[in-house]
């Protein structure tokens, strides 16, 4: 039905997260019929990012400079590490505008099931950031699953001999959440987790 | 083919951007996996970590394939561990073992009943001392039980405190002899007749050492070729009491 190098294209399109055959198919479409106002501007915004997008070494962030925009940032607290798994994941948290320190990628969690180990994560990195003198808290903002949970138990007790303070996010209710529609997991930890009010 | 059947999830993968292969334990059928469809939705994820124990629906059109399968949870194990590292790390470490050792299809009602009992125990909070009996309830169940009851030379029951690497059976310190130094330690809270003072880390990694022993030799060398070690859950759960132990801790309690 379509060229070669088309079909090819719309294969590629159909291995990206959210995207399946149909969708692919709509997207590389989009793209032909609007060369000027689509294809181009995707073409080099594509092109920019292979060449100039890379890991911050500091944190492990994704951004066109090295130490990354949040690193670099003099505004920001030094002495409040966020620790999260993926930068989808510091993603969320700047999206919040509630964080005023920095992060550290671990580049993912401990899958005692799945063979990925603590040499596999960036915890040496990590505990090297938290010795420096400066920092005074660690958050550790990792889902609250078995392996996210057990990667914050694991870098806590690697942490164990900096002076700093750790401390985790919490569970509980989420905003708009009704308690009938509440998993009992989530119920249980937020009972347990209930402040004064 | 279908049956319905309690279960307990051991392992969930993903398989494509909706749909998760999960690996339970169940009551009369062993170790079963299938495609759960739509698993990985926000709303199911949840519901499918290791450790929740519910009823599975498994469908297929012929017996040995992948089949489809529907768990509907009933009780949930791991939030009542997340703040929990020894307990949370002793559930990863149980759903691995049993995910690297039970033989697919194969029935082990003793070991499903034995794990059931390890997660309940985990959610009260009682002593690690309940993982290292539930790895012996593990070989026991696989076919390799270890005597610790009676001396292997003397036949008395006095004073054990060594496992013979070779037959797996207790030898006494008189029995040992010269060759104790050959011997694995046979912790204290596995003797018969031991006081009721709780194992500490030392003793907990003397027990998981002498049942890893057994476990690789028996269990993990035949049908794991190419990793033929513990699993990586396991390992984490020994170093963490390896390092409390260093650390002089002397009785495993429960967080705040």
């Amino acid at each position: 039905m379509a060229g070669a190098e088309i079909d090819r294209l719309m294969q590629i399109f159909a291995r990206l997260p959210g995207l399946g055959p149909r969708s692919a198919r709509r997207a590389v479409l989009h793209l032909l019929k609007r060369r000027e106002t689509a294809l181009d501007p995707f073409l080099s915004a594509l092109t920019d990012v292979r060449d100039r997008v890379r890991s911050c070494s500091v944190c492990g962030n994704l951004d066109t400079c090295d130490p990354c925009a949040v690193c670099a940032d003099p505004r920001r607290d030094p002495g409040l590490l966020c620790v999260v798994a993926d930068v989808d994941d510091l993603w969320a948290l700047e999206r919040t505008r509630a964080f005023p320190g920095r992060y550290h990628v671990l580049g993912g969690v401990l899958s005692a099931l799945d063979g990925i180990g603590p040499e596999d994560l960036s915890v040496a990195a990590l505990v090297k950031r938290a010795a420096a003198q400066e920092v005074a808290e660690v958050i550790l903002a990792l889902s609250a699953t078995v392996d996210g949970q057990t990667t914050a138990h694991y870098v806590a007790d690697r942490l164990r001999d900096c002076s700093v303070r750790i401390s985790g996010l919490a569970h509980g209710v989420p905003i708009g959440g009704e308690l009938d529609y509440l998993d009992d997991g989530t119920l249980s930890q937020a009972l347990r987790a209930r402040r004064p009010v | 083919m279908e049956w319905r059947d309690a279960g307990i999830v051991l392992r969930v993968r993903r398989h494509g951007e909706a749909h998760v292969v999960a690996s339970l334990l169940t009551a009369s059928h062993g170790r079963q996996s299938g495609l759960i469809k739509g698993g990985a939705s926000r709303n199911r994820r949840g519901q499918l970590e290791p450790g929740t124990i519910g009823v599975a629906t498994w469908q297929a059109r012929l017996e040995d394939q992948l089949g489809s399968l529907s768990f509907e949870p009933l009780e949930a194990t791991a939030p009542d561990l997340l703040s929990d590292p020894d307990r949370l790390f002793a559930l990863s470490s149980a759903c691995a073992m049993l995910e690297a050792t039970a033989s697919e299809r194969m029935p082990v009602p003793e070991l499903y009943d034995a794990t059931l009992a390890l997660l309940a125990a985990l959610r009260d909070g009682a002593p690690l001392e309940v993982y290292v009996r539930w790895e012996l309830a593990l070989l026991s169940g696989l076919g390799f039980g270890l005597d610790l009851g009676v001396c292997a030379v003397s036949g008395s029951a006095e004073d054990l405190q060594y496992v013979s690497p070779r037959t797996g059976r207790a030898v006494s310190a008189a029995a040992a002899g010269v060759y104790r130094d050959r011997l694995l330690p046979l912790p204290e809270f596995l003797r018969p007749g031991r006081n009721e003072t709780p194992a500490d880390a030392l003793m907990l990694e003397q027990g998981l050492t002498l049942t890893g022993f057994f476990l690789v030799r028996h269990a993990l060398l035949p049908v794991r070729q190419t990793r033929p070690g513990l699993p990586e859950a396991r390992t984490l759960l020994l170093s963490r009491l390896q390092r409390l132990a260093e650390r002089g801790v002397k009785e495993m309690t429960l967080p705040d």
